[in-house]
């Protein structure tokens, strides 16, 4: 697109009198074509990143056993994965610690978020550089971590506890960082007004503050969700064998190789993160308009 | 997008505020808590574990010992930090270079196209990278749809490994990390002043010019987070490397995890993580360094 401006601008250049040449016409020439070229490389590049996921998806409905060869539409596999106890158990525990996860982190990195904005704490660069840590920490470093805290020091036995406290660590600061971005654009006498207006500081916050926050905590309280219902590296650390979470059994079985009923579970996973993804596009896209 | 945020850092955020008094203290203490008991006390404690020793049984035994650093730098061990590294520094590469032209052209897009463009890089990332990597395994795996293609169009006569080599460890790792190369590039080149490359093409440069003299210089903040955010992942990152590399080139991920698990040598595994540890800080400090000179 800016290449066309381009074109045009030299167009324009040119009803003012600037030299006709030659050469400026294959400079115009040349920058289309790499537009071309970017665009075509991109498509590529979408083509990499969706062909796997689609043939996952289509070949979950295969009848065959293996991938190989077409045989024929069917849902067997699917049929066979909801009457798979363990898988099913696994992902109940996922969807506990997920969800213990999700209001633990939700909390601390809300009110954590509101506290840095509203009061200067002493050494707060400091601080802030260690909220920061746990995000982009790498997750074997915090797993074993966590593992010599939980085992050499606290005596925990591992297993729900343990896995919600790992997956708080590195959920929390997510919502944390994105409640304060929100906080940059509040009006600082919002808080004020509601306290001129006979509000005690709880209620100013719960009633004034939380609302306006509320896109934000939402966002980061969902990213939670999903980050714990995803993670594998921190769980198979935290976790012990009565309590095994969904990506650890699909990790198990991805190991062994191709089975069908992993192409199953893989796709309603697939299918069910496209459908939220794209519905969730185009319900703010028409709420804007 | 957090991420994006993550690299930049948590903001010191502005607005009106005050000297905290008791009930604030206490307000935040739970947080405090959090970060003292569950990520400073570990972080220490992994660096304790590193010096100790092992009995018989796999137990700790807290005696000081630099051991397990001595056997770390054996030749067996460093191998594995180079391959690692070297595995990390390609995938950062190549995410560079299928990455930019991506990242270049939703920045260049329509206004309304761009978000669209952007969350189809998004889509894919968002779903489990098991089930990413897992989509993989089916197309390589050696009864899966690559090699049964290839042999029945007479390319191969039988089945190849292409599976559990280095070339699909690079791939999954590129597979995985590419969005977050485009997307800090996306970010720099959203921000392009079009006078700039306006007036470099006024100036008789022409597209390859403009692009390597004007275009790139100005996307660098851009392309050195994304250059962070694919690396450090990489090197510490061991699902994918093991479920695609079969265990046949183990990284520095795979290895202390089977201290902590099999291997049953813990103290040598926490002394691995310390150095890992070593290697994340100073690569965070190189682009925090970078950073604050752009």
């Amino acid at each position: 697109m800016f290449f066309l401006r381009l074109k045009f601008m030299t167009i324009d250049g040119v009803s003012h009198g600037a030299s006709n040449s030659p050469r400026l016409g294959r400079r115009v020439t040349a920058a289309r074509l790499q537009a071309g070229l970017f665009g075509f490389w991109t498509a590529l590049v979408f083509a990499f990143l969706y062909i796997p996921i689609i043939l996952l998806v289509v070949f979950s409905f295969n009848s065959s056993r293996l991938n190989i060869r077409w045989e024929g539409f069917s849902t067997r596999w699917y049929g066979e994965l909801f009457g798979n106890k363990v898988l099913i158990d696994a992902f109940q525990n996922s969807l506990s610690v997920a969800i213990a996860t999700t209001i633990l982190a939700t909390l601390l990195g809300t009110v954590g978020a509101w506290m840095l904005y509203r009061y200067k704490f002493p050494y707060q660069r400091a601080l802030g550089l260690l909220i920061f840590i746990p995000m982009v920490m790498p997750e074997v470093l915090m797993g074993v971590s966590l593992l010599v805290l939980f085992v050499q020091f606290l005596h925990l036995p591992l297993g729900f506890l343990t896995l919600t406290i790992a997956h708080t660590t590195f959920c929390f600061p997510f919502v944390l960082v994105g409640v304060q971005a929100r906080l940059q654009g509040l009006d600082p006498f919002l808080e004020e007004a509601a306290m001129d207006l006979g509000a005690t500081p709880l209620q100013a916050f719960w009633k004034v503050i939380v609302p306006y926050l509320m896109p934000a905590i939402v966002s980061g309280a969902l990213m939670s969700f999903t980050l714990s219902l995803d993670e594998y590296i921190v769980s198979v650390f935290t976790t012990g064998a009565q309590s095994q979470t969904l990506p650890l059994k699909v990790y198990g079985m991805a190991k062994v190789g191709l089975n069908p009923q992993l192409n199953a579970l893989s796709s309603i996973f697939i299918l069910v993160t496209f459908l939220f993804a794209f519905g969730s596009y185009f319900f703010s896209r028409n709420k804007k308009t | 997008m957090s991420l994006i945020a993550a690299v930049s850092g948590v903001h010191d955020s502005g607005g009106y505020r005050r000297p905290p008094n008791l009930v604030a203290w206490l307000v935040l203490m739970p947080l405090l808590a959090w970060l003292f008991l569950f990520v400073i006390v570990p972080t220490v404690m992994l660096v304790v574990v590193s010096f100790a020793e092992r009995d018989a049984l796999g137990r700790i035994v807290y005696d000081f010992t630099l051991q397990n650093y001595i056997r770390a730098f054996d030749w067996l061990w460093l191998k594995v930090f180079l391959t690692s590294i070297w595995y990390a520094l390609l995938t950062t590469l190549i995410c560079m270079f299928v990455g930019y032209p991506v990242a270049y052209t939703i920045g260049r897009a329509p206004l309304h196209w761009r978000g669209l463009l952007l969350m189809l890089v998004m889509v894919p990332f968002w779903t489990s990278f098991l089930i990413r990597t897992y989509a993989w395994i089916t197309i390589l795996s050696k009864d899966g749809l690559l090699n049964s293609l290839l042999v029945s169009a007479g390319i191969f006569s039988h089945s190849a490994e292409i599976l559990y080599t280095p070339f699909a460890i690079v791939l999954g790792l590129v597979y995985n990390f590419l969005p977050f190369m485009i997307l800090p590039i996306y970010t720099s080149v959203e921000k392009l002043d079009n006078a700039l490359i306006e007036a470099a093409y006024d100036l008789g440069a022409g597209p390859v010019r403009a692009f390597s003299q004007v275009i790139i210089p100005l996307t660098r903040p851009g392309i050195a987070a994304g250059a962070m955010l694919v690396f450090v992942p990489s090197i510490a990152m061991f699902a994918i490397t093991t479920l695609m590399g079969g265990g046949t080139n183990p990284t520095i991920g795979e290895v202390i995890f089977k201290q902590f698990t099999s291997g049953r040598n813990q103290p040598f595994g926490a002394a691995l993580g310390t150095i890992l540890l070593l290697i994340f800080v100073l690569a965070l400090w190189i682009t925090r360094k970078y950073r604050e000179e752009d």
